[in-house]
This record gives C-alpha cells, structure tokens and sequence, in this order.
C-alpha cells in the first residue's frame, strides 16, 4: 500500500483528498493536548480570548507521554484513546484545526463538523510508544505547563506512521474494516 | 518458627517488578504475535503485528515503557501463613514499592487521589492491591500495571441461569465488539463466571494473569475459550480496529461456584500490552 508523506502546516484542498484507509507519513511540527488542555483552549474560546497556539492548518496529537530518560528526547508516546476528547473538538475544527492524531472511534457530531470545516482524524498505533517516540525530533512545552503530562507541546516529527480513519466524506475505517472482516456465524 | 520476610524487600521487589513489567512483554504474548501474524489476512493488520513485535524488542532493549500508559499498579500477594512479615506496614511498603519503581523506571504516574476531584496523586500510588493468605512460608509477587483504554472497555453483567453458555458467550463477546478500536487491539481478554458480583471481576482480572496459549484445565471453560475466541475472531475488528482476523489474542475463563439465582459474568479488556511479572521471595 502507497504511503503518503504529508507536511505540517496542512492546507484544507490536501486534506480534503485525503481517504479512510489512507496510510501516512507525517513531518513537521505538531502539537499535544489532552483532556485538561481542551477544556482550557473551548473555555478561551468562548470568552472570546486569544488561544496559546495558532489552530489554521495544525494537527493536535492526542498524548500523555512518560518522562524522558536521560538523554531522550520525550518518553514512549503513544496515542491515548480519542473519545474524551470529543466534546471539545467542534469548536477547535471551526477555528481551522486540520487534523488530529489519537485511537478509538469519534462521535457523530466530530466526524459532522470534520466534514464540515474539511479535517481528518488519524490513528496511530496504539500500545506502539516506545516506536512512536523514535519518530519525536525535538519536544517543548509551549502551553499550562502546570498540567504537568498534560502540558501542551510542540514536537517535531519525522515520518510519524498514521492511517487516516475519518476523511472529509464522511467514511470510517473502523467501521469499513470490521465490516469486510466479519464472518457472520 | 514463622520464617521472616521483611517488607523492605516486598518494595524493593515491587518496584523492580513495575518496571519489568512496563519494559519486558512477556515471551507468551510476543508468541500469539507471531502466531497471529500467520493466520492475519488484512495487509494493514499484518504491518500493525510487525510494528507491535518490533514495539516490544526496543522497549526491551532500551529498557523503556513499551506503552506511555503504564498503568495502575495492581499487585497481588499470595503470602504463606507461616509468613512473619516484619519491618513495617505491608501496605505502605507495596506503595512504597510503587513509588520508587515508577520514578526510577521513568514511568508515567497516572493515579488521581478521588476520582471526581482528578488531582495527580504524582507518584502513582496507591497501588490497587489484592492480598491472599496461602499455605507454605513464601510470599509470591505478581505486578499487573493495567492501562486506562482497556479498563474502560470492561464489563460486568448478572446474567439470569437460564441465559447459560449462550447468554455468557453473547455478553463477553458483545462487549469485545463494543470496545472496537478503543482498547488497542488485538486485546486479550479475561472472563470470570461465578461466585458473586465482586468476586467474578477478581477472577476476570486473575484470569488475565495466566500465560496465553494455556486453556483452563477445566474441560467446559477450555471449550468456553475456545468458541469465545472464534466468535470474537470473528468480529473483524482487527488489529488497532483497522479490520483483520486478530481481534483477541487469546482468552481466559475462570469460575467460582455461584448462588443457585446468580450467573455474574465479568470481562476484563486487556490490550496486547498484556504485562505481568512475579517473583516469589
Ligand atoms: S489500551 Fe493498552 S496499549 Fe492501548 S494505550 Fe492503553 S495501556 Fe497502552
């Protein structure tokens, strides 16, 4: 299977070419957020204030990775599971928010509003930290450093292997997949 | 004469337990690896093994977490009751234990002390601890760190008798297809049938620290593992839930007689990140 090779920042014509199934290479700078980071960036949202980092055209990673050893870089850093996320999502994708990198199925509401503002969801492989962390060039907490783990960060990556899961037409590999496995009994 | 253990030395096995356990995945499960890569027809799948094996072998050889969510430490006891443990509290010493090895270990603390306030307890502790008293002047050590995706996948049901190997088959396998990608498949997963409500999720998460591969030496739980296995197989979920025959990687039943109206069944969701070490002092 081709893979592609994407650069960040992402333009909203390439994403929209973008399908399930997809197999990807990401490079480029990308940024961490979790749960807490989330609910920090709607709340400034709707106050109407200014949010810590630009969203046009960024990929947001879902990650909590271990403490560096000494002498790495960051720590295993897989991704963790998508859904918690979901509730702040939309607003994030309507500030121009293309991509977003985690595991586990999104809500109805987040696949409509990546089909609206032209965004995808990739999953990377879960339970793969150690190898993930290879792809991580260079990490520094740009946001609430207070949140410890949760921090947000700024990572450069290097052929970072992800497979698109929702595109912007509305298709699921998960659920595309598990269909043409299945064998009924 | 009860034969003297001294706590310090459960710590001290503890914390260097956590860590193995988060480094090293165990030979049975790199082996249904393999295995599963054999019989994987989905090409996606089939890459997802690979990079899982090789996700193992550098975690091993780095001496690194092999997943960034290394877990709740659940750690079992089985202590002999000629035991004499001495020097200090058991359980502070387990936590302790705990303490020392995920900051040692450079693993990630993932304990909030109250589960609606949500602060960082910031050392991982306190462990989920299960104590046995068993014959025999030995205490046998087993640390299970268990990822939050997996867990949150789990379930718990009081089936009715009537509802049988059917109603039990329907249930487990159920919630392995609702849990889809979430808990990083392929998962491995742990059924306990009997005894009462909380007894049956002890046995699901017990039944999650035999090797995989073996059967329950039970000939109606062997069967029950077996067919769970297929339908769950079945599924197509796949690798990472991109489609593929590898859903589950191997299952495990264990039971406990149960009251004549009760049939609990509980499955415990662990992911391919399956880790658990012992040692016995
Ligand atoms: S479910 Fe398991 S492999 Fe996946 S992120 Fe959680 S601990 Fe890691």
């Amino acid at each position: 299977m081709a893979e592609i090779s994407l650069t960040t920042p992402l333009s909203e014509e390439g994403v929209r070419e973008l399908r399930a199934g997809d197999r990807v290479l990401l490079s480029g700078y990308i940024y961490t957020a979790r749960d807490a980071a989330h609910k920090r960036l709607v709340e400034l949202l709707e106050a109407g204030e200014d949010l810590p980092i630009e969203l046009e055209g960024q990929v947001i990673y879902y990650v909590g990775p271990t403490p560096p050893k000494p002498g790495q870089v960051i720590g295993s850093a897989g991704p963790t599971t998508s859904l918690r996320m979901d509730p702040y999502t939309p607003p994030l994708l309507e500030r121009g928010l293309r991509a977003m990198i985690g595991k586990g199925s999104r809500t109805p509401a987040v696949k409509e509003a990546m089909r609206e503002y032209g965004a995808v969801y990739f999953a990377a492989i879960g339970g793969a930290g150690a190898l993930i962390a290879k792809c991580i060039k260079e990490a520094r907490v740009v946001a609430y450093e207070d949140l410890g783990p949760e921090a947000i960060r700024r990572l450069r990556v290097e052929n970072f292997p992800l497979i698109v899961v929702n595109d912007t037409q509305g298709n699921d590999l998960y659920e595309e997949g598990a269909r043409r496995y299945r064998i009924e009994d | 004469m009860a034969r003297e253990v001294s706590v310090d030395e459960v710590a001290r096995t503890v914390a260097r337990l956590c860590q193995e356990a988060n480094y090293d995945l165990g030979g049975d499960v790199r082996e249904r690896l393999r295995q599963a890569l054999e019989t994987e027809e989905s090409p996606a799948g089939r890459e997802i093994l690979e990079l899982l094996m090789q996700n193992a072998d550098l975690a091993a050889a780095e001496r690194v977490p092999m997943c960034q969510d290394t877990g709740l430490a659940v750690v079992f006891l089985d202590i002999g009751q000629e035991v004499s443990l001495v020097g200090g509290d058991l359980t502070e010493a387990v936590n302790e234990g705990v303490r020392r090895g995920y900051r040692e270990g450079y693993l990630r603390k993932s304990m909030v002390e109250h589960p609606l306030r949500r602060k960082n307890t910031g050392d991982n502790t306190p462990a989920v601890l299960h104590t046995r008293i068993v014959p025999g002047d030995r205490v046998r050590i087993t640390v299970a760190p268990k990822g939050g995706g997996s867990e949150n996948m789990s379930a718990l049901a009081m089936l009715k008798p009537a509802d049988g190997e059917e109603g039990v088959i329907d249930f487990v396998v159920g919630q392995v297809e609702r849990a889809g990608p979430n808990p990083c498949p392929p998962v491995v997963v742990g059924v306990g049938i009997g005894g009462n409500f909380e007894m049956a999720a002890l046995l699901a998460k017990r039944a999650l620290l035999r090797p995989l591969g073996q059967y329950s030496e039970d000939p109606d739980n062997a069967r029950l593992e077996r067919e769970i296995l297929r339908r769950a197989n079945n599924l197509g979920i796949g690798p990472q839930g991109f489609g593929g025959r590898t859903t589950a990687l191997w299952v495990s039943v264990e039971t406990h007689p149960a009251h004549i109206v009760s049939l609990p069944v509980a499955v415990n969701l662990n992911c391919h990140a399956a880790r658990h070490k012992e040692a016995v002092i």
